[in-house]
């Protein structure tokens, strides 16, 4: 059922990389928005990191980059070949 | 019209029933079992109770109240949508197992003793096994003993435990335990740990569960964990070290999820992470808190299932799985596509899908009880869940890199199935008050406010970004082919290498002792003959006519001695 770059194939949505920039400018722009709403919203703080200014924003991408970076790492430790207890 | 008949029992009728017919038929029984169910559960009156007489004590089959009420209609449910899922499944010990193993998990939130518990406890370990066993490759069969081998002894566990509290106490009785310090209580806090995927021993789920057939990992997700976490909040709510626990359970599957390459082990591990946030709640034990752990059990079902009903479709089709063979399925599977991205974003809790209106009470009781740090640790876990199950799960399978698989959309039934969890997972995330008002305590607790919205949409979306730019900067680890290791090493490889260490020590020891013992009864078996043998001193014939000779001789000197000894 494989049929990779046959020459009379549809065009799908992402084929267009105009689409995929699309997407990624909203995506810009929502994280925009949302940054920005910290200015309008009271927000009610219970842990004291609460109050910085974007906490939730700057918190969510800081994490995580580090969950990226660290499983990277681990990688280099837990990884082995798919057939390594068959052995 | 009232019923008196205990929820479990339907299932397992309806169960033999599917053994014996086939075709349409089967069909109707698999979707009907549940709906039955359902409806007897809710003509049954509230304060019945139903009892059996076994040795010398009265068991309870089956009492309720609102907590096990909920999981009982969750059941149901879980049990509807993975028959609609597996309608198409031939293999009768797949299908009857399924029902066998939802009715037994029925008989379990539905025991009024520990003992009752006890039996159903382990029903669910051996009915569930067929879900792995009809996958029919070798991987599999050996995933399924290494899964009933733990099973098994968490119900071992529980039973020492439970006689050892019937010992102390004199009481079956299915009530609050708590931690009290004497070994029953923590014999079955443990029983009750192994099956709610503690960590270190959690290997068991993430080892099985990927290796059953597609419809056999849907039933499986719904049941046992849930059972477990059912018992937790029954029997050890508010016991503190579970927020531990629970924190742990959150944080370290978030890892693993991000460089494993099977999806369905993807969700595997994302499932801990989600019981996480369960354990915590009732390790904090608070009205609050006790209320956002069972409603999150309740969507957890519910978006879990959806995804592995998606990656199962997704297996079902083009016999594939890990993410590094998968990618630009979109094409061939939109309406795949758009179901996995609903369950995406109720597991990921966005706004408006279920995960949202049930997390978030866990993460405000951590706060108010004081536990800043837990609290962190769940946000944490939370860009977490982001990563592996809202943007690694449908990006790797359905977008990234074109693999090039063109297949046929997944059968009807699968998308009746994951259309139907989808639109719970929208009704609950949308109005989340129905689900509120079956919980255990009445709920002061309003999810939409604008800062709970804003913020959380603030943690999404630079969770979104993140990914973004160290996609787009290639820092992001690729897929690749392979297996990580785990707490299982130990039991997988370490024990092995220790039992081979062990032999290579002791086996020259042992050979040698051997050797000598061989020896010695060698040389007593060769003295034995060399006397006794044939031709042997002690064995040689002689004749008569010698032994007289003989005799003549001893009598003659005897007489030489008497007549020269002294007189």
């Amino acid at each position: 059922m494989t049929n990779p770059d046959a020459p009379s194939e549809k065009q799908y949505l992402f084929d267009n990389p105009k689409n995929v920039r699309r997407v990624i400018l909203g995506l810009y722009i929502a994280c925009a928005i949302a940054f920005a709403a910290d200015f309008f919203i009271d927000r009610h703080v219970e842990h004291p990191w609460e109050s910085l200014f974007g906490f939730y924003g700057v918190y969510g991408f800081i994490t995580f980059t580090i969950l990226v970076l660290g499983a990277k790492e681990m990688r280099k430790i837990v990884m082995r070949k798919e057939d390594y207890y068959d052995k | 019209m009232t019923s008196s008949l205990a929820p479990f029992v339907i299932f397992y009728l309806g169960a033999m029933l599917v053994a014996v017919s086939r075709g349409r038929v089967r069909q109707v029984l698999m979707l009907m079992t549940p709906l039955v169910g359902a409806w007897n559960l809710y003509i049954l009156p509230g304060d019945t109770v139903i009892t059996y007489h076994m040795f010398n004590y009265t068991l309870t089959l089956f009492q309720t109240d609102r907590l096990s009420l909920l999981f009982g209609y969750l059941f149901h449910l879980a049990a509807f949508l993975g028959a609609i899922y597996a309608i198409h499944v031939k293999t009768t010990s797949e299908t009857t197992s399924g029902m066998l193993y939802a009715g037994s998990a029925l008989g379990a939130v539905f025991a009024g003793d520990l003992l009752t518990l006890f039996i159903f406890w382990e029903l669910l370990a051996i009915t569930s096994i067929f879900l792995i066993v009809a996958r029919r490759t070798e991987r599999a069969n050996q995933a399924a003993m290494r899964y009933i081998i733990v099973q098994v002894l968490s119900g071992v566990i529980l039973l020492a435990g439970v006689l050892m509290r019937l010992h102390d106490t004199g009481s079956l009785a299915f009530t609050h335990i708590g931690l009290d310090g004497s070994l029953a209580s923590l014999l079955i806090f443990l029983a009750f740990g192994i099956k709610c995927a503690f960590p270190l021993l959690h290997n068991w789920l993430t080892d099985a569960y990927p290796e059953a057939t597609p419809s056999g990992t849907v039933f499986l997700s719904a049941f046992t964990t849930k059972v477990a976490v059912y018992a937790l909040a029954r029997g050890y709510a508010g016991t503190e070290i579970l927020v531990y626990i629970g924190a742990a359970m959150a944080m370290f599957p978030i890892f693993y999820a991000t460089i494993e390459n099977d999806l369905r082990r993807v969700l595997s591990y994302s499932m801990i992470n989600q019981i996480g946030f369960m354990v915590v709640g009732i390790g904090l034990g608070t009205e609050l808190a006790i209320n956002g752990a069972i409603s999150h059990a309740f969507n957890d079902v519910i978006f879990k299932a959806l995804l592995l009903m998606s990656m199962g479709a997704v297996l079902h089709r083009t016999g594939k799985i890990n993410g590094s063979e998968l990618g630009g399925l979109y094409k061939s599977m939109p309406w795949t596509t758009v179901f996995c991205i609903i369950g995406a974003a109720s597991i990921s809790a966005v706004p408006l899908f279920s995960g949202f209106v049930s997390k978030s009470m866990v993460m405000a009781a951590a706060l108010e009880e004081g536990h800043g740090w837990v609290w962190l640790l769940l946000l944490f876990a939370s860009a977490g869940v982001m990563e592996h199950a809202g943007i690694k799960i449908p990006f790797f399978a359905f977008f990234a890199h074109d693999s090039g698989i063109r297949c046929k959309e997944a059968p009807t039934n699968m998308l009746i199935a994951m259309g139907l969890a989808a639109a719970i997972c929208i009704f609950n995330g949308a109005y989340p008050w129905l689900l509120y008002s079956m919980l255990p305590f009445p709920v002061d607790y309003s999810p939409f406010t604008a800062p709970h919205v804003v913020t959380q949409m603030q943690l999404l979306l630079f969770s979104a970004l993140a990914f973004t730019i160290l996609k787009l900067t290639h820092v992001y680890p690729p897929e690749l082919p392979g297996i990580n290791i785990d707490a299982e090493w130990s039991y997988r490889m370490g024990l092995p290498r220790a039992i081979r260490g062990i032999k290579a020590v002791f086996g020259p020891i042992d050979r040698g002792l051997r050797t000598a013992g061989m020896n010695l009864i060698h040389s007593t078996i060769g003295t034995v003959v060399r006397h006794h043998g044939p031709g042997g001193t002690m064995a040689r014939t002689t004749l008569v006519g010698s032994m007289v000779q003989w005799v003549i001789i001893l009598l003659g000197v005897y007489l030489v001695l008497y007549l020269i000894g002294p007189a």
